[in-house]
């Protein structure tokens, strides 16, 4: 982290005596994690890289002028303190000195102008359409879960994006309720995801991740209860993985036809079915996430819990104990979702409802 | 109509005798009205604080379940409006009441009437906004109420609190910022041109010209949020082809120059405290002065940088980068020129120079930052993290609190006539600097790190444990500061040093009068030869710019006088007398309000709360200016 490693070029030799300086290094162990999911300081890729270098340059002109002027103020007032006898140095009662502070307003505005040019170049980079893109993805921001389809392979899934490592993938994105922000910062910055506009984000990622710690971003625009938890993860697979992910993930469901499964895909038709889509039967309302690859994806509910049976458990048996909701005023008709009511299922239909999930792989 | 001639002025009470509550609804005096200002700010921000205090302790660890996230959400929204709206800006209406009049060596406000009604409004516009905690629950949808999210749920009237709120607050801002503009324009003592104003003064000029050109696009926005909500419009209702980010400009536009609104009186306090404890005249005051006013009309140019990732398109954001770079130039050179005043003074380290200099450096620290937001693509990271809110706090807090604070221990003498304890002065301030810095600095490495704002959880896989915990420690200490603060007020009123009428050696207009002031505030008006009229009728300068004691200071007598033999009979100078009209006004404003919130039948409420404000214009504007002759 930037701010660990100011202090580690001016550490000098650590000494026991030296309470302070040992405190402080303690300080900024304490604070030196590294691998920080959605740290914007650790990019890992070309266009988060491109910003981080832009904030490289400027952090430290800033440190530079940081320095400076608390020096200026710190010498100026220890030096010019009152004596502490009481009496007093001759003051000179200076007005005011024209040529100096036609100085100290130039170089300011010469340094803002210098930081300007590289502004305003990375600006016009970053914001271009690329000139070739490998994957589009469709985002639309719900409360409070991301939906992705991917045009090309013609499936929709939720909270978990899968993308190939070194190829644009180009974001269009859309609001189904309010203003969503779209960020994964380790990849790019953020894009506001605005009902009744289009916006678009370039996502590229150097390497594939380990399955187990995807990039993490999060929604960035409040939009309402659950805002904390609208998560999402990145999977950045190598091209060919991220090929088969897609095929699979293009393939219709397969139905329970015994079994609690096949109970719970009853209950689901009595019940899910007003929100939820399982590709590949009659169940096609989408206002809640797409759940033909339940399995397949590692976490629900905003990517913010991991997909296990206890978590899934909870979830059905009242989804607001993990999740903060208000589908009390949930108007359906007009499409209007804030969360999934509590339908005070039985245990059995939860057992069902469970099998049914963990066999959508 | 029979109410006005029913009004006769009350003449059984002498105005500077009056005591009492009544003595307090009624008072038109601009010293009065500032006192109730500040308390009613010191007030709200206390209550502000311990929300902070609880968003802290929600935050102090991964997935916090000290309140629930519908709770966390009111908090924020309501921490934000309150220290914005309920805090800081009444607390620069306190001092500008109280101590406007008496820089520029005028009697009153042009208007006291309509002083005693903006702090009315003010007041009944904070009661009501503070009621919704108990009537539904408070507003939740931040203090920038974005749409659609702010129309969404337009069955709980929690935004129509915070909008119809916003709009009677701002109302109280336009009536006070007209009243301030009249009065320094057309008040000031013989002898004061504009560049020998104060630069406290000046400040305020500019802050009330912002306020009046900034706060009605808001309340245009504001309007359609409350139409959409109650009325059935469709402004931001994306479905039906209206525009979230209209919204977004009309706030941005108000919100923006909203932000030196805030800084600009701090400025103005510290330039009035570095000389004074300097022992030299304000460095450049020509260049600290037009920097202030190119602050404010810039301050019109950059809110865009609110939206870099709204998706305005490259130019635009390319522009707003340039010129919110730009600002920074004239605010650079308010912070040389501060520097520039101490240097080669004889500095002394009282509290309100102590709280001063913390500005300064706390200043510096946010203006930074600020900088780095208009690196646009940096800002696609930053905005909306924690990186944004230390940003922030180190302005508005680091600058304005701390600005704020060197005022109240600069001015509270002239105020009450009693020193405030140094000792605890220097304690308060100690813990509180040390406690922001704790609090606030961590959230530029947590915003780094990637956590975004308004948050009511973070996972313990993200990282942000540690430095959270270490914000919610300042907090903490920064609650200890303002404990000390307030006993040092305790302890004040019980014990207090007397200060007599000029102790700090200062050098403008209103230490030449006595401590706490007549109710006339001079018994001559001064006639004024220089810029720091006080200092010069002390001190000259010898041949080299040296300073040099006058030999026979030209003081007025009222300086050496103490309020308990101010028994001469001022009977040939004028005050306006009391009314309760203001108040009446404003409390129908309240009702008017809380008619719109409940609608459809509220809008008998609404109806009844407009005739009262009617009645209660009218009455003010019927009604004698001045008690009867005798």
């Amino acid at each position: 982290m930037r701010h660990q490693r100011v202090a580690a070029t001016e550490r000098r030799p650590r000494k026991l005596r030296y309470l302070p300086i040992a405190l402080l290094t303690l300080l900024f162990t304490a604070c030196n994690q590294e691998d920080l999911p959605q740290n914007t300081l650790e990019p890992a890729g070309p266009l988060a890289r491109d910003i981080d270098g832009l904030w490289n340059l400027v952090f430290w002109i800033a440190v530079v002028i940081f320095v400076l002027v608390q020096a200026a103020l710190i010498i100026s007032i220890v030096r010019h303190r009152r004596r502490p006898d009481g009496t007093e140095r001759p003051i000179k009662q200076v007005h005011g000195n024209t040529r100096l502070e036609v100085i100290w307003t130039i170089i300011p505005a010469v340094i803002l102008g210098a930081i300007a040019v590289p502004t305003v170049a990375t600006l016009f980079d970053l914001r271009e359409r690329p000139a070739n893109i490998d994957v589009e993805v469709n985002v639309i921001g719900h409360q409070w879960w991301w939906e992705f389809e991917y045009p090309e392979y013609g499936f929709v899934t939720a909270n978990e994006l899968h993308i190939p490592a070194g190829e644009t993938v180009y974001l269009t994105m859309t609001s189904a309720d309010v203003i969503h922000s779209f960020w994964v910062p380790k990849l790019n910055g953020k894009r506001d995801v605005v009902p009744g506009r289009v916006s678009n984000l370039a996502l590229i990622a150097d390497e594939p991740t380990d399955p187990d710690t995807p990039l993490l971003g999060q929604c960035a625009e409040f939009c309402g209860l659950a805002h904390a938890d609208m998560r999402v993860k990145v999977f950045v697979h190598t091209p060919e993985d991220f090929e088969a992910w897609a095929r699979a993930q293009a393939q219709p469901a397969v139905i329970p036809t015994e079994g609690l499964a096949a109970e719970g895909f009853e209950t689901f038709g009595q019940i899910c079915a007003a929100c939820h889509v399982i590709d590949g039967t009659e169940y096609q309302v989408n206002l809640a996430p797409n759940l033909t690859h339940f399995a397949s994806r590692t976490s629900f509910g905003g990517a913010s819990f991991d997909n296990t049976e206890e978590h899934l458990r909870q979830w059905l048996r009242n989804p607001a104990s993990l999740k903060p909701m208000d589908p009390d005023r949930n108007d359906i008709p007009a499409g209007r979702i804030l969360g999934m009511p509590n339908f005070g299922l039985d245990e059995g239909q939860i057992d069902g409802l469970i099998a049914l999930l963990e066999g959508l792989e | 109509m029979a109410t006005i001639t029913h009004h006769e002025p009350d003449t059984t009470v002498d105005i500077k005798g009056d005591r009492g509550i009544w003595s307090w609804i009624t008072t038109v005096d601009h010293k009065r009205i500032g006192i109730l200002y500040g308390w009613s700010a010191l007030f709200f921000f206390l209550i502000g604080g311990i929300e902070a205090l609880v968003i802290r302790a929600q935050l102090a660890g991964p997935n916090g379940t000290v309140i629930s996230a519908e709770a966390y959400n009111q908090l924020f929204t309501m921490h934000g409006t309150t220290m914005v709206f309920l805090a800081i800006m009444p607390i620069a209406s306190a001092f500008t009441n109280y101590f406007l009049p008496l820089m520029i060596g005028a009697r009153d406000v042009a208007f006291p009437r309509l002083n005693a009604f903006s702090y009315w409004v003010f007041f009944v516009g904070g009661i009501f906004l503070y009621s919704s905690f108990f009537l539904g629950g408070s507003p939740d949808g931040g203090w920038f109420g974005y749409a659609p999210l702010s129309i969404q749920v337009n069955e709980a009237v929690r935004m129509d609190y915070w909008a119809m709120g916003l709009l009677v607050l701002g109302t109280a801002s336009i009536a006070s910022s007209a009243n301030f503009i009249a009065t320094i324009l057309t008040m000031r003592a013989p002898g004061m041109t504009l560049m020998r104003m104060p630069v406290f003064v000046w400040m305020m000029l500019v802050v009330s010209f912002l306020l009046i050109f900034s706060l009605p696009t808001v309340t245009v926005g504001l309007f359609q949020v409350i139409f959409d909500r109650n009325f059935g419009t469709l402004f931001y209702a994306a479905a039906a082809g209206g525009d979230p980010l209209l919204w977004q400009h009309l706030f941005w536009l108000f919100g923006h120059p909203e932000v030196y609104v805030l800084i600009l009186p701090a400025m103005g306090i510290v330039s009035e405290v570095l000389p004074v404890f300097s022992r030299k005249p304000l460095f450049g005051y020509a260049f600290v002065v037009f920097s202030g006013i190119a602050i404010g009309f810039m301050g019109f140019g950059v809110w865009s940088h609110h939206m870099f990732t709204a998706g305005l398109g490259p130019v635009a954001e390319a522009g707003f980068a340039i010129s919110t770079m730009l600002i920074a130039v004239p605010t650079g050179i308010k912070i040389f020129n501060w520097i520039g005043t101490t240097w080669g003074g004889s500095i002394r380290f009282a509290t309100p120079m102590l709280f001063a200099l913390g500005f300064i450096s706390m200043f510096v620290i946010g203006g930074l930052s600020g900088v780095t937001h208009s690196i646009a693509p940096a800002d696609w990271q930053q905005t909306d993290t924690y990186y944004v809110v230390a940003h922030f706090h180190y302005v508005l807090f680091g600058g304005a609190v701390l600005g704020f604070f060197s005022g109240v221990y600069y001015w509270f003498p002239k105020i009450t006539g009693k020193m405030l304890d140094e000792r605890l002065g220097k304690i308060h301030f100690w813990s509180m600097l040390v406690g922001f810095n704790l609090t606030f600095a961590p959230m530029h490495i947590l915003g780094l790190n990637g956590m975004p704002r308004r948050t009511y959880r973070f996972d313990e896989d993200l990282g942000y444990d540690f430095w959270n915990l270490v914000a919610t420690i300042g907090a903490f200490l920064i609650a200890a500061a303002m404990l000390v603060f307030l006993w040092n007020l305790i302890k004040t009123r019980r014990s207090g040093e007397p200060a007599g009428a000029d102790p700090w050696d200062a050098r403008t207009v209103e230490w030449m009068t006595s401590s706490p002031p007549p109710v006339h505030n001079f018994d001559e008006i001064p006639q004024v030869e220089a810029r720091d009229e006080l200092w010069h009728r002390k001190y000259t300068e010898d041949e080299n710019g040296y300073l040099v004691a006058r030999d026979d200071p030209d003081l007025p007598a009222i300086m050496t006088r103490t309020a308990d033999d101010d028994d001469e009979d001022h009977g040939d100078i004028h005050m306006p007398s009391p009314s309760y009209y203001p108040a009446l006004a404003a409390v129908g404003m309240g009702i008017f309000a809380y008619g719109i919130v409940y609608q459809p039948w509220g809008f008998i409420a609404a109806v009844a709360g407009a005739l009262v404000t009617a009645w209660g214009i009218f009455g003010w504007s019927m009604e004698p200016v001045t008690r009867e002759e005798h």
